[in-house]
Order: C-alpha cells, then structure tokens, then sequence
C-alpha cells in the first residue's frame, strides 16, 4: 500500500544571478553546457517528479555535479527552488515563512553530511545533542538522550571527546547519532558513507540498515557508488546533469537499464551480489500436481519437459523424471508417486543473493526449485538464466 | 601663448579659487566645532571619566600589587612560568629606570582603546561578514584608515575636542581597530560551509548560528586581530602623545625633539616590553582555547 510521504513536483533549480531569464531555454530542452557557455547560468535540476514512501530508504545516485545535494537540499529547502513543489507530508515546503521553516527543520528532518559536519568545538556529547540544543531543550533532558544514542551507535565512552579525537568512521557514527537525536521522520543522508575507507563505509551501511529495521525512518540516501545504492534502496533514482533518468526499484535498475548512461552505471555492478534468487528466477511452469504416474505424466506432456516439480498440498516434494515415472507405469506394481521415485536436488531460496547459489545451480541437472519458507514452490532458475543474468547480456 | 600652455603645465585650477575652496571649507568645520563641539565632548564624558578613573587606579596602586595581579593575569591565560618571570623582570626594570607612572598611563589607554576598538570592531565585523553590501561599502573605508596618515585625521579631531585624552583615543582607535574589523569579517566568512550548514539544517536561528557556530569558530582568526590590534595601538602611543596623551609616548617625543637618545631608547624598550606582554598572552590564550582543534596523532 503506497503511503507517500515526500512529493516532489516539477522541480527546477537554475544557478546564476537571474535564474528566471534562463528558465525558457531549460524547458526548451537546451543542455546544460550549452547555456552555461550561453548565459553563465548552471542548470542544477532539471523536472524532477519523486515521490518518496514512508518507511523507505530511498536513494539517490549520479555522478559527481549531477545534482544530488542540490536536489537533497531541496527538502530542507537549504536550497530554494526556481521553480516547482516539495510537499512533505501534508505540508508545502515553499510555504513555510521562516519562522515555520525553522521549526519543520527541527521536528521533521534530520541530516548527515559527507564531511560529517560535526561542531570542532564542541564535545561529542553535545555536538549530538545540538538538534535538541537549537530546539530550547533543557541541559540535562537533552545530554541524557544524547548519550543514549552515542550507545546506541557504539559510541558510549566518547562522549566527553572532540570529534578532532575520533576516526572518520566514528565521527561519522556521531554524525548519525546526532541526527537520530531529535526523532525527525526523515533523515538526510548526503554521501553520508563516501568519505569513509571501504571496510568502515561497509560497517556503515551494516549499522544503517540494522538501526532502519528496528526505526522504521523514511531515509534519502545520496549516494555515487552502485553497489552502495543496490545494497541500501529499496527504491533507487538516478540523475544525470540535473535530470531524473530513471527511477525504481534496484533490480528493475539492474535488469532494465533505461538509458545507455545507467548501462553505464550498471555494468560493472558485482550482479552476484546485487541480486537475489527471486529477481531472476522464472514462474515454475514444470508442475506436478496430482499423485498418480498417469496423470503426472499427462501434465509433463502438457508443459514438454521431461521432469517436473512435484507438489502436493505440504508443499514441494521434489523433482520427478519422465523416464522414471514410465519405468514405473511399465513395471505397475503401483500408482501412485512414491517418495523413492524422487530426485534430491538443493532448494534455494528466494532471498539468497546470486553469488550464494552459483555452485549449486552450476552443478545442477535441472533448474533448481525455488523454495519459500513455507515449503512452497515459487519458481525456477536454471544455469541459462544465471548464466544471462551474470554475463551481463 | 598662454592657449597652449595646458600642454607643457598642468592646467590646475586657478590658485584664488583653490584657497577659496579650503577656506570654505576650513571656516565650515570649524564653525561646526564651535558649534557642536561642546556637545560631542560632553557625549563622551564617561568615557573620559573612565579613563581617568582607571589610569588614576594603575598608579594609585602600590606597584607590587600591580606587578602581581599583572603577573598572575599573564599565568591564568598563558600558563607559561617563562612568560611569567619575564613579566616581573620587565617590570622591576620599568620601575627602576623610573618609567613606573608613564608605563601605567600606557597600558591604561592601551587597555581602553583595545576594549573600545572590540567592543566597535566586533559587531562591525559581525555586520560585514553578514551582508556583501556592508562588506563593500566598510573595506574601502577601512582602507583609507590604515593608509591616511594618523596627523592628518589628528587634526579634525584636535579642531573638534581639543588636546587630550578623548582625541587621543578617538585617533588611536581609528588606527587600530581595522584588524578587528576584517579579520571578524574574514573569520566568519571562513567558517567550514559544512559545520553552518548543519547548524541550518538542525533548525538553529540566525542567531544561533552566529553564536554556536560563527563566532566559535571565527574566534582564533578573530583573537588574530585583536593581537594585531593592540600591537597598532602601541605603536600608535608616540604619536597620540603629540596631542597630549600622557605616557611612554611623550618621553620618546622629547627626546626626538632635544636629541636624548637614551631617554628615546629607554621608553621606546618599555613600549617593547609591554608589546611583546600583551602580544605574547594573548596568542597563548588563544592558542589554549583552541586546544579541541588538535587531531589523533597529538592528542
Ligand atoms: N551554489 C551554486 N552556485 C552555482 N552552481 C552550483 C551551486 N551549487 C551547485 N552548483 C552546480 O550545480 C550542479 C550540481 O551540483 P551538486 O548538486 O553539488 O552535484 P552532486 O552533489 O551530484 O555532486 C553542478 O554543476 C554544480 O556546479
Ligand atoms: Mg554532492
């Protein structure tokens, strides 16, 4: 059930000292270089329609200067729009005065920063109470639940520290406890992970996507780096020179490139990792769903293969052949599918991750069934799929 | 002839009418001067009484309490021993080559013109780093005070309130006070995007932002000017002297004036002494209260 909580609508922001002389040759589809050489204006976006979920983690991707922290900015309205709508929840974000602005930027969103943005002259400890600091709470309240959250970040012993004192990877942890301190719904995250070395961004996004399971946050992510997105968003939309090129959920991103620019993007993305069973696998057509040989065989016929997945009402049983269930027709000594007339092959899962599968499905005769935790049968996938999936083509 | 001549002499204006010019204008302000002046005077008359008040305090005061107190200022902020013992041997010396009451003068003026000079510069500062328009309309203001030189804005000062202590401050801390002023400006215009962006994004007013953020973090380019300030304002001690500011300045103006060179050389040491004090502390106080800015590796 889609519950939408930011709306985005026909956003434009042009950069210069008269963005609104300018806005004619943007709709008119002129590019960007074009009138930065022309005008000495920068197109930041460009028509940017979004809606964004409640409950989402929900990011954001492009290269270097394709727009993404303007567009972020956005929300918060640190940028103001030249044109268009940003409508979080049941309120108009350009309608705010600054007074009002003030106020949803203390209760609504919270934000971390590539940079972490952390206050060099303040103590750890306060610098993740400043949102309750700014919003008048008193002392003691607002270093109470501050510390919490250090904890609750893996940070407890640090907060009397400068954040001078502390690696990249904890003052970010500080970044992000500060801005779960204030119980905003939102959360900001601007290349929160992209000043960290690998391991420590990878401990990051482990801790995100933990804190999000238990916080349930709607989170904008921006991020450059693929693998990141695939492995955050469950929603991903990709920007090129300050336009939307493509926007939905990371598999469709994967497996239906829509320009050649995300191809681009996409194509060294590791797949084994970035996708699961369940995005690649086929509809299990090979069913068996009667019990006698002569009926299991009739229906074999029906879907021309000479073995099907058969099933019954405790779900899955196995993989039965044509040759077998004729050898036994012949011999007759029974009619019904008998448990030794079965082949043993491995179920997976839907949620495994390809790279988890590929011996098994490599060293399988048969597609291998795809089986869900109540026993069922959702689908198939054979080496061909994997192997088209995986080679790229 | 003379039609031609425009191109071998400048064609100045006609020597009549130029006097004409300055003695409009001289008459006029000194028109103004007997008009306002005792009104302008009288605006500044607790200022005045300060200053006389705390000059009077400094000398009043026998001279190992000042050398104590002074002392233990200069350990509080600077929490240097050296410093310190320096201190007391600057002083002792002052007081025994007989430069005691002239010193104190000094460093009383010095001190007020200092306070003043922060108490104008800072939210000029302030004001500048807010708005590009205010920024462009103080600098080239501030320029000309730091290169007209200081006889020439003496003498209005002088035509307006006499000779004294009020004009001496008022030139002193037109001298001075332009480091305050742009490195207030420079300070906060400094101040990593980022830190304020967040301070934004967390809801914090303008004014928030300039207390939490902007002038914490301005605060050592800030003390920078300070520093430079005082050090301009020391400077500034022999020639605020011309118009009868009392204190190390006017022995050194003497001693110009008669050829006493050592008279010149012993003053102008003490204006040393007390520079390199003030100088000296206030680096290391700032210095210490920037102690959160060091990183891992020398924590
Ligand atoms: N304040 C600004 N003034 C002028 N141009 C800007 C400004 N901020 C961003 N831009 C331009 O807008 C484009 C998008 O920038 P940005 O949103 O920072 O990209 P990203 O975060 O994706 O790297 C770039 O071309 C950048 O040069
Ligand atoms: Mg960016």
């Amino acid at each position: 059930m889609p519950d939408p909580l930011i709306r985005i609508e026909n956003l434009y922001k042009v950069f210069g000292t008269a963005p609104q002389t300018v806005m004619d040759r943007v709709r008119e589809g002129q590019s960007k270089d074009d009138i930065l050489a022309e005008t000495g204006h920068t197109v930041g976006l460009k028509e940017i329609d979004l809606t964004i979920e409640r409950g989402q983690i929900f990011v954001i991707m492009g290269l270097s200067g394709s727009g993404k922290s303007t567009l972020i900015r956005h929300l918060n309205r640190l940028i103001d729009p030249t044109e268009g709508k940003i409508i979080v929840g049941d309120v108009d974000v350009m309608q705010l005065d600054q007074k009002e602005l003030q106020e949803f930027r203390r209760h609504k969103m919270s934000m971390v920063f590539q940079r972490f943005g952390l206050m060099p002259h303040r103590t750890v400890l306060q610098n993740v109470a400043y949102g309750l600091k700014v919003q008048g709470i008193a002392k003691k309240e607002r270093e109470t639940k501050a510390a919490d959250w250090l904890e609750t970040v893996g940070l407890g012993g640090y907060g009397k520290q400068y954040p001078m004192q502390l690696s990249g990877g904890q003052q970010q942890r500080v970044g992000l406890a500060r801005a779960l301190c204030t119980d905003a719904e939102i959360l900001l995250m601007d290349e929160a992970f992209s000043a960290l070395d690998p391991l420590i961004r990878s401990e990051m996004q482990d801790q995100l996507i933990e804190l999000q399971e238990k916080l349930h946050k709607t989170i904008v992510f921006i991020t450059h780096d693929l693998d990141e997105a695939l492995r955050l968003g469950d929603r991903i939309a990709i920007l090129k020179d300050g336009e939307l090129v493509q926007e939905g959920a990371p598999e469709d991103i994967l497996l239906h490139p829509a320009t050649d620019y995300v191809e681009a993007f996409v194509k060294d993305v590791n797949r084994a990792r970035a996708l699961t069973v369940e995005n690649v696998m086929k509809p299990p057509v090979s069913r068996i769903t009667t019990d006698t040989i002569e009926d299991a065989l009739k229906q074999m016929k029906g879907f021309k293969d000479d073995y099907g997945y058969y099933e019954n009402e405790d779900g899955y049983q196995g993989i039965v052949l044509q040759e077998t269930l004729e050898k036994a027709l012949k011999e007759g000594t029974h009619k019904q599918i008998r448990d030794d007339m079965l082949e043993e092959v491995p179920l997976i899962s839907p949620d495994s991750a390809l790279e988890e599968i590929i011996p098994e499905t490599l060293g399988a005769d048969y597609p291998l069934p795809v089986v869900g935790d109540k026993g069922e049968l959702q689908g198939r996938l054979s080496r061909t799929s994997l192997a088209e999936v995986l080679g790229g083509e | 002839m003379a039609d031609s001549s425009w191109l071998t002499e400048f064609p100045a204006m006609d020597r009549r009418d130029l006097t004409g010019i300055k003695k409009t204008l001289d008459t006029a302000y000194r028109e103004f001067s007997r008009e306002y002046g005792d009104v302008i005077e009288s605006l500044f008359d607790p200022l005045l009484h300060f200053l006389v008040w705390f000059e009077k305090l400094l000398i009043q005061t026998p001279w190992w309490i000042v050398i104590l107190v002074v002392t233990a200022i200069v350990h509080l902020s600077a929490r240097s021993w050296k410093l310190s013992v320096g201190v007391i041997i600057a002083f002792s010396l002052i007081g025994y080559f007989g430069m005691w009451d002239n010193t104190m003068r000094t460093m009383s003026i010095i001190f007020v013109c200092t306070l003043l000079s922060i108490a104008l510069g800072i939210p000029i500062g302030i004001a500048m780093a807010r708005s590009d328009r205010v920024q462009a309309i103080v600098t080239p203001i501030l320029d000309v005070m730091q290169t007209m030189p200081a006889f020439v804005y003496l003498i209005p000062v002088v035509m307006l309130l006499g000779i004294g202590k009020i004009p001496g401050v008022i030139a002193v801390v037109i001298y001075a006070i332009p480091p305050v002023i742009r490195l207030t400006n420079l300070g906060i215009r400094l101040v990593d995007k980022e830190v304020l962006e967040a301070a934004t994004a967390y809801g914090a007013s303008p004014s928030q932002r300039l207390w939490s953020v902007q002038m914490p973090l301005a605060m050592p380019t800030i003390m920078a000017g300070i520093n430079q300030t005082i050090m301009m304002a020391l400077a500034m001690v022999v020639v605020a002297s011309m118009i009868g500011v009392k204190g190390l300045g006017q022995p050194v103006l003497k001693s110009i004036t008669n050829q006493y060179f050592t008279l010149g050389l012993f003053n102008g040491l003490a204006i040393v002494a007390l520079a390199i004090i003030f100088d000296r502390v206030s680096q290391a106080y700032a210095k210490r209260t920037q102690k959160h800015m060091e990183g891992l590796h020398n924590a």
